[in-house]
């Protein structure tokens, strides 16, 4: 995935002096991983895919990454929602139980 | 150079808010009409359309629209207004913790009205004083000259770096806004030099996208609210410095978080917030001039509250009355709370007594003082009063 992880190697705030001013600061401060909820997750059947690009566009989280050869869903930001799955017109996703394989 | 001319105006208190926000060149004013507050809206919409103020003047459906507007404005990086009283404040309520949560240094006057029920559109502490916790500073005037003043001192200390919080200027309802008085005007450019330009800090930006009002998880909330916190004790040395900075261009300062009047050499003060403050002066003046050892101390910043102020005064009083144009329900008066609170110190034992009166409009009369001021007296010399007690109250028993 070529999508920023801005996870990778994010240093939480040591000093008082590190912390935004209220909350606003610019992208990639005080972040976690933000999907803990999810009871289904999004799988992509990478054949039938045609890489339409509706279920990038459409993901509210923006969880969706087109930037590599395949499309990669970026689950510690997916929510479990399946508007993707629900959305593909050649049902490529479906949605899969957490804890249980594909 | 030459001083620049001094203006009078022969103004209302809603209309010297008005003035004093013309002359801090907000961008965008955004505010819903209401009782007693009307005024101030109404002249700003005037200077707006005359193009005396260049200013966005938003039209919009609800107090909670309004702050909502201003917020959005502060965001986009300049300086803003808004005006309300009353149920409107309360209809602003959630806005007002998102102003002070996001630290946008908006500036908003509150013409001080009760709350329904029972209806009544006249004034009183109890709408500002039931947001106490919002985050907002809350500074109370005592007239016209002093609204006009502190709104524009409210900017300087909204903006300050240190603060960046946002600050509501409190004038009674009908008492200062709608009464008439000689108020004195400065320049435009002596505001504009006090003030200087607008400094967005959490503003939006195309270069630089931020993010704004993010959620805050359990393990970092405490880190944000304590900056609020630190942004509040800063304000207390911002207010007097604000104030001070101000007298040296006007002329006219109010003793920064308090305004002291014959204190000094006091047995027993009275304690008052907003225009009461001035009835009280007057009987105290003349309970002076009979020789007696009185004082009065206006408060002008209820948050942050001036605790350290009260607490060094507790130790030279004999008696401290507090009057209170409010009622917390099923305990007292908010201010004399907070003044009990400040008091409770090792080696401070200064008796108190809370006098609940001036609700919902009622008159708080000379002679109303002038028995606080008796009363005062004599818990001083050890009698024993009641504690909470209500001037003018029909069938009291005491």
């Amino acid at each position: 995935m070529n999508k920023p992880k801005a996870l990778n190697g994010y240093k939480y705030p040591s000093a008082k002096e590190e912390m935004p001013l209220g909350p606003g600061s610019y992208a990639g401060v005080l972040i976690d991983v933000n999907s803990g909820w999810r009871t289904f997750r999004p799988a992509i059947d990478l054949d039938m895919c045609k890489k339409c690009l509706i279920c990038w566009l459409l993901c509210p989280d923006g969880a969706i990454d087109k930037s590599g050869d395949r499309l990669e869903i970026d689950y510690d930001y997916c929510k479990g929602c399946g508007i993707c799955a629900y959305e593909c017109p050649v049902k490529a996703i479906t949605m899969v139980k957490e804890g249980e394989r594909q | 150079m030459n001083a620049p001319d001094r203006k009078r105006a022969f103004i209302s208190g809603g209309e010297a808010v008005a003035i004093a926000a013309r002359l801090c060149r907000p961008d965008v004013v955004a505010a819903y009409p209401i009782t007693p507050q009307t005024v101030i809206v109404e002249k700003i919409s005037d200077y707006v359309a005359a193009g005396e103020m260049r200013a966005q003047f938003l039209l919009v459906e609800s107090e909670h629209s309004a702050l909502a507007a201003v917020m959005g404005a502060s965001m986009s990086g300049v300086r803003t207004f808004t005006a309300t009283s009353s149920q409107g404040l309360l209809y602003m309520c959630e806005m007002l913790h998102y102003v002070s949560g996001s630290r946008f240094p908006v500036v908003m006057a509150n013409a001080n009205r009760t709350v329904a029920a029972p209806w009544n559109i006249f004034g009183d502490h109890r709408d500002s004083i039931s947001q106490r916790d919002s985050g907002w500073i809350q500074l109370y005037v005592e007239n016209c000259q002093e609204a006009l003043d502190t709104l524009i001192q409210a900017y300087r200390i909204a903006e300050d770096s240190r603060v960046l919080t946002p600050v509501m200027v409190n004038l009674d309802g009908y008492v200062l806004t709608h009464t008439y008085e000689n108020v004195e005007i400065p320049a435009q450019e002596i505001v504009d030099g006090y003030l200087g330009p607008f400094k967005p800090v959490n503003a939006f930006s195309f270069e630089k996208p931020k993010s704004l009002c993010f959620t805050a998880p359990p393990e970092w909330q405490t880190e944000f609210r304590y900056q609020q916190q630190e942004a509040m004790g800063a304000a207390q040395r911002i207010i007097a410095e604000a104030d001070r900075e101000y007298g040296r261009l006007t002329g006219r300062c109010y003793g920064g978080l308090v305004d002291e009047y014959n204190v000094r050499d006091a047995d027993c003060v009275l304690v008052a917030m907003g225009s009461v403050a001035g009835t009280a002066r007057i009987v105290a003046e003349r309970l002076r001039d009979r020789g007696h050892k009185v004082g009065l101390v206006k408060v002008r910043s209820f948050r942050p509250f001036p605790k350290e102020y009260f607490r060094e005064l507790g130790k030279k009083m004999k008696a401290v009355g507090v009057i209170d144009r409010d009622i917390s329900f099923g305990y007292e008066g908010a201010l004399y709370s907070e003044i009990r609170s400040a008091l409770y110190t090792p080696g401070v034992s200064v008796r108190t007594i809370n006098f609940i009166a001036g609700i919902s409009g009622r008159d708080i009369k000379q002679e109303y003082i002038e028995s606080m001021y008796e009363q005062l007296r004599r818990i001083a010399e050890g009698e024993n009063v009641p504690e909470i007690q209500y001037p003018g109250l029909r069938w009291q028993t005491w």
